[in-house]
């Protein structure tokens, strides 16, 4: 019997969710590196077919922002004439480890940097161009590209010297209760995770992963897109997209996930 | 007679402690006892009829977020993170179930469950619910209502 591409493509795809099916089932404790001590990646909260999708490349929705920041990377752009790649050259090698890092204090900048605002602080400085805006198609393809090139290497952000005061100003606001609902992240992410909300599992709300591809976006997401939405959940006024308050949360938040592996793009409910 | 100077902190601290006591000055005065409040805050009996309706609406009481109730099963999603609420009138009295929606913290401080009824010493409100309850008085007499028929 000859099959055609689509009915192959099904195949494949039905194979790997039986086969994931299997595994998780016969050892549902083991998560392999998506479960670092007690810290567990979302990845472990989703359902089978969302972890199919994800660790597919061809089946991962978010690949299509990677592929786009893959070209924005070669584009000239700005009064300089000069493209990301006319500094620094080879993504692949030059971007990797940057998202198992960020956000990471700049002594010049005198201010914590994430990947947007480093990508901003190039744009502006070093190739004279507009900056993009946060939850714009280029600033998610450019950050999707180039998290992406740490793909499995393990979260590891400085919290001491400068970095220090930032992750004590994440972790207060971490733990301060907010809104009209009166909750602190903690409340659902460190008290309840695994528990159920409504048709919603709890996760640790680990960042491993962003920008992530949202099934309830139909499409990718940074950081604080997700913390704005959380904050306006509990009935609070979020803060601005590259705020000081978010920035610190990002990084005591990404602390937390020490250790697990950068996932870029992600797929979640 | 204490000088003027050690006068005037205190006066500031009085002050103080009444603004933020004020901040729900415009909801009905209730007094906790025994970890309960025994008064209607309406002072009439709640319905329990309009209680079950403001209990599953996702905009009020929505309990149903994370308790979960056998009898209102033909409503989906039920969450886990709160103690099902079966039988709950067995366990407790009125009173208990009153404060318990009025304001939880007052019996566990570290709770996640919110307070129904309370407007202060919140932090960064949403403009469009600032000093305003989850839940109306009345309302709450009717979820307690509607609670008490949890045999």
């Amino acid at each position: 019997m000859k099959m055609n591409w689509k009915q192959v493509t099904f195949v494949a795809a039905a194979c790997a969710v039986c086969a994931s099916v299997f595994v998780s089932s016969a050892n549902a404790a083991d998560w392999g590196q998506y479960e670092v001590d007690d810290r567990r990646s979302g990845f472990t909260y989703m359902t089978d077919e969302s972890r199919a999708m994800q660790v597919d490349s061809f089946q991962n929705p978010g690949m299509i922002w990677v592929e786009q920041g893959a070209e924005l990377w070669t584009e000239v752009n700005g009064k300089a004439g000069k493209s990301c790649a006319s500094c620094h050259e080879d993504a692949t090698a030059a971007m990797k480890g940057v998202a198992a890092r960020y956000p990471v204090y700049d002594e010049g900048a005198k201010t914590l940097q994430s990947v947007e605002t480093q990508i901003n602080h190039c744009l502006e400085n070093n190739m004279q161009a507009e900056p993009y805006k946060w939850e714009s198609t280029e600033m998610l393809s450019m950050t999707s590209f180039i998290n992406n090139q740490s793909l499995g290497m393990p979260v590891d952000v400085k919290i001491d010297g400068p970095a220090a005061e930032w992750y004590e100003k994440g972790k207060a606001f971490y733990y301060e209760r907010r809104g009209q609902l009166d909750m602190a992240c903690k409340h659902c992410h460190e008290d309840n995770a695994g528990g159920i909300i409504r048709a919603n599992t709890l996760t640790q709300g680990q960042v491993n992963g962003f920008p992530t591809y949202r099934l309830k976006w139909q499409k990718v997401g940074s950081i604080h897109r997700r913390f704005r939405g959380c904050n306006k959940q509990v009935r609070s006024a979020p803060f601005g997209y590259g705020s000081d308050e978010y920035l610190a949360l990002e990084l005591y938040v990404k602390w937390r996930g020490r250790g697990l592996p950068v996932e870029t793009p992600a797929v979640r409910n | 007679m204490p000088s003027l100077k050690s006068f005037i902190p205190a006066f500031a601290a009085a002050t103080l402690l009444a603004s933020v006591a004020t901040a729900d000055d415009h909801l009905v005065k209730y007094e906790v006892v025994d970890y309960g409040i025994a008064k209607s805050l309406t002072g009439k009996a709640g319905d329990p009829a309009a209680g079950e309706k403001a209990f599953v609406n996702r905009k009020q009481g929505n309990c149903l977020a994370c308790h979960q109730v056998t009898k209102l099963s033909a409503h989906p999603f039920h969450g886990e993170i709160g103690p099902s609420l079966d039988g709950v009138a067995e366990r407790y009295e009125e009173p208990q179930l009153r404060l318990q929606v009025v304001n939880a913290k007052a019996i566990n401080p570290d709770t996640i469950m919110p307070a129904f009824y309370r407007t202060d010493g919140f932090h960064r409100v949403l403009k469009k619910f600032k000093d305003k309850t989850v839940l109306t008085a009345q309302q709450v007499e009717d979820i307690v209502a509607y609670l008490k028929t949890f045999k």
